[in-house]
């Protein structure tokens, strides 16, 4: 697709979205748990500004409601619990390095090129524009997946849980212009509660195994005693 | 719509009391008798359906599919109150939890059940999603609540796996809006479920093809299909015992339901293409293998919690397959299992729960002689067992008896899996189950305060699906059926 076609308003949404892209990777090989929290709270800032700019381009003003939620909960809100959590449990200097980081880099990228596979049969319908920024989303939900499934950290998975949900959202407002307001509401309310529960467990899984490494966390496997 | 506000929210204001009962043997009661109120709502409500058709509005769509689903949810929510009462008050007896975390355990299940009726009554995919998550939310603590390591661990996998899963469904619910906003005139209907339908035909066949693949894997995440079912055994062993009765009971129920919605939509939007089957044989496929794997899986297990919940894989799985295979007689099969297995699983989870009382341990190696020990708890855990292995004249082995004529009539390729995993899972299960009913009693074993009659009223009810379906009951399964593949049995 040529760039050059699209609206100036179009062309910034691509930016800012490949840039909460950015973030996603910035994420998935921070070591250091506050530069993560941070890492995240500004792809939450981008996700925000992207549905800003839709709803200036588009019209929807709904979305104007949208994107202060998004702001409110997912730059400001959750950022600022888990910063308060890895306070009170004393991991702010602690720093988790990733292992392998090249070869998870290199799995990422080839997500994102997945991603822009995935999306191909949306091709028919003059729809270049809408199909980049959704397969920009996708690689940014399946980064977050990755990031769960390489990183040990239980507040590192908690931040990949949380970034797959921005994509999610980044998905929902650039190819549809927004979820119905009454979805948008649940979605955002059940992602509150969630992190409140992430909160709790972080105090029940440190209790029990006395670290967040969720490594640990292997006693329920199918294998009997004598095959370990 | 009266009764159908009242079954939904009275479960919602249900929890609310709960938070300020501070009583624990009052606020046993108060959740029976919530329990109760949304029972005979839903009653009502099956009576309204009955008599006027399909019930839609305020976002609520109730038709024959969904309401034969809230009446049994309805049901086994009270049943499994009634049994939770003592049993719960042992369990704080015992120490394992105390008054803080009994009142939490109160609240969430009502809010579990509050969850559970708004997704099978809403008419709104995105609301179904946020239910379905809400149900995760309610009940992840309630796995956690002993505290135990293995606790901790059981809820931290659930959370997260079906985290991940909820959100694959969400991005698949995202595209189907996409696909919808193209067609549908007002774009805040574009996520209900009786306009999508209407439309179907309309909606693009390669977004709704790609957006099915996320929803199955999302929702069947929840089903506990194999290979995304790690969350289930585990969850299902280390909750509390009324809380795996109704997760294994309704929970898994609730994400079926959305995957066939789901599949109904997708059917529509394919079926002028060249592979109008696709959705189907997806859940074929990955039915088959969760029915296969879990099958084998239980002869290896040294829980009796865990190999029952594996059980359930085992027969969700069934489930999965027959509605893949569409068709009138494998869907009235599907839905009549759907319906006894409910009823058996919980059953047997609630014996469970007396046994491992009985013997002081989940381990199966250890539990013996319930027979001799407590006779009640014995022969209960074994017809329960022989009903949910396919025993006639039990009700389970009239669904699978239909499920198999279905799948030699159109797949008869699929009869040997089929019969081959019934026999396997017979084995798994009762290797296991003689002598923990016949063997030995340890010294010192001592039987248990412990109330069969929810026990009785669900394998009655079994009995009686298997002996004769009544009329009504055939009928209404039977406008399900025409529901969802447009077609009679009847």
């Amino acid at each position: 697709m040529s760039l050059d076609h699209l609206s100036l308003l179009e062309q910034l949404m691509l930016v800012l979205a490949a840039i909460a892209l950015f973030t996603s990777f910035i994420l998935l090989e921070q070591a250091r748990l506050v530069a993560s929290i941070h890492a995240f709270a500004w792809q939450g800032a981008l996700a925000a500004a992207v549905t800003t700019v839709v709803a200036a381009s588009g019209g929807h003003t709904h979305l104007y409601f949208s994107a202060v939620l998004t702001l409110c909960l997912k730059a400001l809100l959750i950022p600022w619990m888990l910063h308060r959590l890895v306070r009170k449990l004393e991991l702010d200097r602690q720093i988790e390095p990733l292992r392998h980081p090249a070869l998870v880099i290199m799995f990422a990228v080839a997500l994102v090129i997945f991603s822009y596979w995935l999306v191909l049969p949306m091709v028919q319908q003059e729809l270049v524009f809408t199909r980049n920024i959704v397969a920009v989303s996708l690689a940014i939900v399946l980064i977050g997946l990755l990031m769960m499934v390489v990183r040990q950290q239980a507040v590192v998975q908690v931040l990949g849980f949380m970034s797959m949900e921005n994509g999610l959202f980044l998905a929902a407002v650039s190819a549809t212009g927004g979820m119905p307001l009454v979805v948008e509401l649940g979605v955002a309310f059940d992602v509150l509660v969630a992190m409140v529960l992430f909160g709790v467990f972080f105090f029940q899984i440190r209790e029990s195994i006395d670290s967040l490494n969720v490594d640990r966390l292997n006693r329920l496997t199918e294998r009997t005693e004598e095959e370990r | 719509m009266n009764m159908l506000l009242l079954m939904v929210f009275a479960p919602l204001a249900g929890a609310l009391l709960l938070a300020l009962v501070r009583s624990l043997g009052r606020a046993g009661w108060v959740n029976v008798l919530v329990c109760t109120i949304t029972f005979g709502a839903a009653l009502g409500l099956a009576r309204d359906v009955i008599r006027e058709g399909v019930i839609m509005g305020m976002t609520f769509r109730v038709d024959p599919f969904n309401v034969y689903l809230l009446v049994l949810t309805a049901f086994i929510g009270m049943t499994t109150s009634i049994f939770s009462r003592p049993y719960m008050q042992y369990v704080c007896d015992s120490g394992k939890t105390n008054a803080r975390g009994m009142r939490l355990y109160h609240v969430m299940f009502q809010l579990f059940m509050f969850t559970m009726l708004l997704a099978l009554s809403t008419d709104n995919l995105g609301i179904l999603w946020v239910a379905v998550e809400g149900a995760t939310l309610a009940t992840v603590l309630l796995v956690s609540l002993y505290r135990t390591p293995e606790a901790i661990e059981a809820a931290w996998k659930y959370f997260i796996l079906c985290g991940v899963g909820i959100a694959l469904a969400l991005f698949g619910t995202v595209l189907l809006y996409f696909a919808a906003q193209r067609v549908v005139p007002d774009p805040a209907t574009g996520l209900t479920w009786s306009v999508l339908y209407e439309i179907a035909p309309l909606l693009q066949p390669s977004i709704m093809s790609l957006a099915f693949v996320f929803l199955l894997i999302g929702y069947g995440t929840k089903v506990g299909l194999v290979p995304m079912h790690q969350w289930l055994p585990d969850a299902h062993s280390e909750g509390p015992t009324p809380m795996s009765a109704v997760l294994s009971g309704l929970l898994l129920n609730v994400a079926l339901y959305a995957v066939v919605r789901l599949k109904m939509l997708v059917d529509g939007s394919l079926s002028g293409t060249t592979s109008p089957h696709m959705a189907g044989y997806l859940l074929m496929g990955f039915g088959m293998l969760s029915f296969l794997v879990a099958g084998l899986f239980l002869h290896r297990q040294r829980d009796i919690k865990r190999m029952f919940s594996y059980s359930s894989i085992e027969h969700m799985g069934l489930m999965t397959f027959a509605f893949g295979l569409g068709g009138p007689l494998a869907t009235f099969g599907a839905l009549l299992h759907m319906l006894v297995h409910s009823l058996t699983k919980s059953a047997i989870f609630v014996t469970v729960g007396h046994a491992t009382h009985i013997a002081g341990t989940q381990s199966i190696d250890h539990i013996r002689g319930l027979i001799r020990t407590q006779p009640a708890v014995g022969w209960l855990l074994l017809i329960g067992v022989a009903a949910i292995a396919g025993f006639p004249p039990f009700g389970v082995f009239t669904s699978e008896f239909l499920l198999l004529t279905a799948t030699i009539q159109s797949q008869p390729w699929f009869t040997v899996a089929l019969l081959g995993g019934l026999v396997v899972a017979f084995a798994g299960l009762f290797r296991h189950l003689h002598p923990m009913v016949y063997g030995p009693v340890p010294e010192g074993q001592q039987a248990v305060q412990a109330n069969m009659v929810p026990v009785l009223l669900h394998l009655g009810l079994v009995l009686w699906l298997g002996l004769s379906i009544p009329g009504f009951l055939a009928r209404w399964l039977d406008r399900a059926t025409e529901l969802i593949t447009g077609a009679h049995l009847l």
